[in-house]
């Protein structure tokens, strides 16, 4: 039996994709709307991609060329295992380098590097509802999003403020898109928020288990929510990148040793190689 | 020196090459076949056809020797197969009332048209851990099964003559639903309803099931028909316009009974609940039929006030590859989501030690906590 099974392009058939597309379209006619598509089941757990995967499955042709970063990073074992997984049943070229990418898939982040009109970034999105979590039943949060009633939202940020002095939301930092739908950015850092905001891409939001697909389409505007005496500030760090000395990246933590040692590296594994290797060809060390 | 790990690729290879070696156990001992798997360990292979929506005993056998035995992923593998698959049509609905009774039996009536038929079962073994469990008597030995031919028909008939049951609502206009082809939408109709339950986990649906007997929106049950064996699949091409057998398939099935109380429109009738399950499944029928009635206390004007009662509950949660999948994505890497979250807490943190300036000495976090800043 399993020597006859055989897989389509990009594993999914034709119609599954083409209903997969229809839903896109669909999301960007109305940027930040919440689509229901009909998610199939996918040969990697819900959870771990499925949405981003099914997205760049039918999107994907022979001439494209795909990068999948998870964390930033081209090397952490998933977006390994999904570059493999599109390697294996599509035979596409893929690559780490982000402006060689016409796809690029992620799990949490946007690379650094700037992108350009005709690049598509597919983002992986465990929960595609903001509202989720301040009122649990989809029935009431469909129904929030067509009266645009998200009260809830800002006396939750409130409330933050209330407590804390600011806002204490640091990823999945809801934003409002063309001042109509509220979104969720996918759990990726509030640092990348800004980023969104008129990006000459196109941006794919798909949650696979919640069977929902979302979209920017190209310079559209992406507003992180916040009040006029508390703006939204972008998450800053002190130190650069140790390793290549970049001020402007998303730095990750590293424990280095038991006695709490610990240093900042770009998250962004391509940009971080790309600029030492650049100091590196100019004859300084970074 | 701290270097970006690399090798992410490496270790995804020697991680299923040791799975290869761990999955073949000891191999001194003789490999276990697919075929072996479906004829012995048959009740694993209905569970993960039943909760895989795919009939097929061989496939449903591979995937368990494949997932070493770990039903759940096996069910995956079949889902992720039958994914792929093209949908030719819709069978017509079979009719259970014809089936070839394996087993029959009514909580409700001592005797009825048709008799109680024990079949195999587990009920009045006693689970006695037996290292050589007793052999199959020849086939020769054996009663003959049921003589097939006369329907047998379902108990809730009967009281369906007296009009002491609610009738079955016909389906709607529109055919029935099918959640793998449109995503659910809430609030779901009782097809999508049973569609969900019947794909659902055993174990989730048991313990909804379980706690509806104990007062988290009881029902009071009865269960008036378990009815097990084989029943005939028909398709009935557009361009012939008759039915075409396809061929057999084995299924459970569980009728309940339930108490209601009658309204003001209508009179005192008893309440249905309904499960259906792939080959011999009564733990899945039964808890599915529970939970089908439980879930229709809205549309019967009864108070929600359980979780088994409330539909956005149940069936948002009761796949199990769904659960499994983003219950176990927590071990992908959230490294940045948790270096925002750390900031946030430093920041939060050394906020509160400000705000209390004259008490930084006597914090014991606050020297490290400083120095981090």
């Amino acid at each position: 039996m399993t020597g006859g099974i055989s897989y389509n392009f990009a594993y999914l058939d034709e119609q599954s994709k083409r209903s997969i597309r229809r839903a896109i379209l669909k999301a960007v006619a109305i940027p930040g709307y919440q689509v229901p598509f009909p998610s199939r089941e996918m040969p990697m757990p819900y959870g771990w991609g499925t949405g981003g995967v099914q997205v760049t499955a039918s999107i994907l042709g022979p001439h494209d060329v795909l990068k999948v970063i998870d964390q930033g990073a081209d090397d952490t074992t998933n977006a390994v295992s999904i570059r493999q997984f599109f390697a294996r049943t599509a035979g596409v070229r893929t690559t780490t380098d982000t402006g060689a990418a016409s796809i690029i898939q992620t799990r949490h982040r946007l690379p650094e590097a700037p992108l350009a009109e005709g690049q598509i970034v597919v983002y992986q999105v465990p929960i595609p509802e903001p509202l989720r979590f301040l009122e649990p039943r989809e029935s009431e949060t469909r129904q929030m999003h067509a009266l645009e009633d998200y009260g809830l939202m800002h006396v939750k940020l409130y409330e933050d403020i209330a407590r804390h002095g600011h806002i204490a939301t640091a990823y999945a930092y809801p934003v409002m898109v063309e001042d109509r739908y509220l979104m969720d950015p996918s759990p990726t850092p509030k640092f990348d928020n800004p980023k969104m905001h008129m990006s000459p891409a196109l941006q794919l939001f798909g949650a696979g288990r919640e069977q929902r697909i979302y979209a920017l389409p190209p310079y559209t505007r992406v507003v992180s929510l916040d009040f006029d005496d508390h703006p939204f500030a972008r998450t800053r760090f002190e130190k650069p990148c140790a390793l290549c000395g970049a001020r402007d990246s998303y730095l990750d933590e590293v424990i280095i040793d038991d006695a709490g040692g610990r240093m900042f590296v770009c998250s962004d594994t391509d940009y971080c190689e790309g600029r030492r290797a650049q100091a590196a060809a100019a004859g300084g060390a970074p | 020196m701290y270097v970006a790990v690399k090798g992410g690729e490496a270790a995804i290879t020697a991680a299923h090459e040791l799975l290869a070696r761990e999955r073949r156990g000891d191999p001194s001992l003789p490999e276990i076949s697919a075929d072996q798997i479906r004829e012995q360990l048959a009740l694993a292979v209905n569970r993960v056809m039943c909760e895989g929506s795919l009939y097929d005993g061989d496939l449903a056998a591979q995937a368990i020797k494949q997932a070493r035995g770990d039903l759940i992923e096996a069910i995956f593998l079949l889902r992720a197969y039958r994914a792929t698959l093209p949908r030719l049509g819709y069978a017509a609905p079979v009719d259970t009332g014809a089936m070839r009774l394996r087993r029959r039996i009514s909580a409700t009536y001592k005797d009825l048209p048709g008799g109680q038929l024990l079949g195999p079962t587990f009920d009045y073994t006693h689970r006695l851990l037996d290292p050589s469990p007793p052999a199959a008597a020849p086939a020769a030995q054996r009663r003959p099964a049921a003589p097939a031919g006369e329907p047998v028909p379902q108990v809730t008939q009967l009281l369906d003559r007296e009009g002491l049951i609610e009738a079955n609502a016909g389906a709607d206009g529109d055919g029935v639903g099918d959640l793998t082809r449109t995503p659910l939408a809430f609030p779901a109709g009782r097809d999508l309803r049973l569609q969900a339950l019947a794909r659902a986990d055993e174990g989730f649906l048991l313990g909804l099931a379980y706690s509806t007997q104990r007062g988290y929106g009881r029902t009071h049950p009865f269960a008036a028909e378990i009815r097990m064996g084989e029943v005939e699949v028909e398709f009935v091409p557009e361009e012939l316009g008759f039915a075409v057998p396809l061929g057999q398939i084995t299924l459970t099935e569980c009728e309940m009974v339930n108490q209601f109380q009658g309204s003001a429109t209508q009179p005192p009738q008893f309440t249905r609940g309904y499960g259906l399950a792939f080959g011999h499944a009564e733990r899945k029928a039964m808890a599915m039929a529970l939970l089908d009635r439980a879930l229709r206390s809205e549309e019967l004007g009864q108070e929600r006030t359980a979780p088994a009662q409330d539909p956005e509950f149940v069936l948002a949660h009761c796949d199990n590859v769904q659960a499994t999948g983003f219950v176990e994505h927590l071990k992908l890497p959230h490294y940045v989501d948790f270096q925002a979250e750390l900031a946030l807490l430093r920041q939060l943190r050394a906020e509160w030690l400000a705000a209390r300036g004259g008490d930084r000495q006597a914090a014991p976090a606050s020297a490290s906590d400083g120095a981090a800043q």
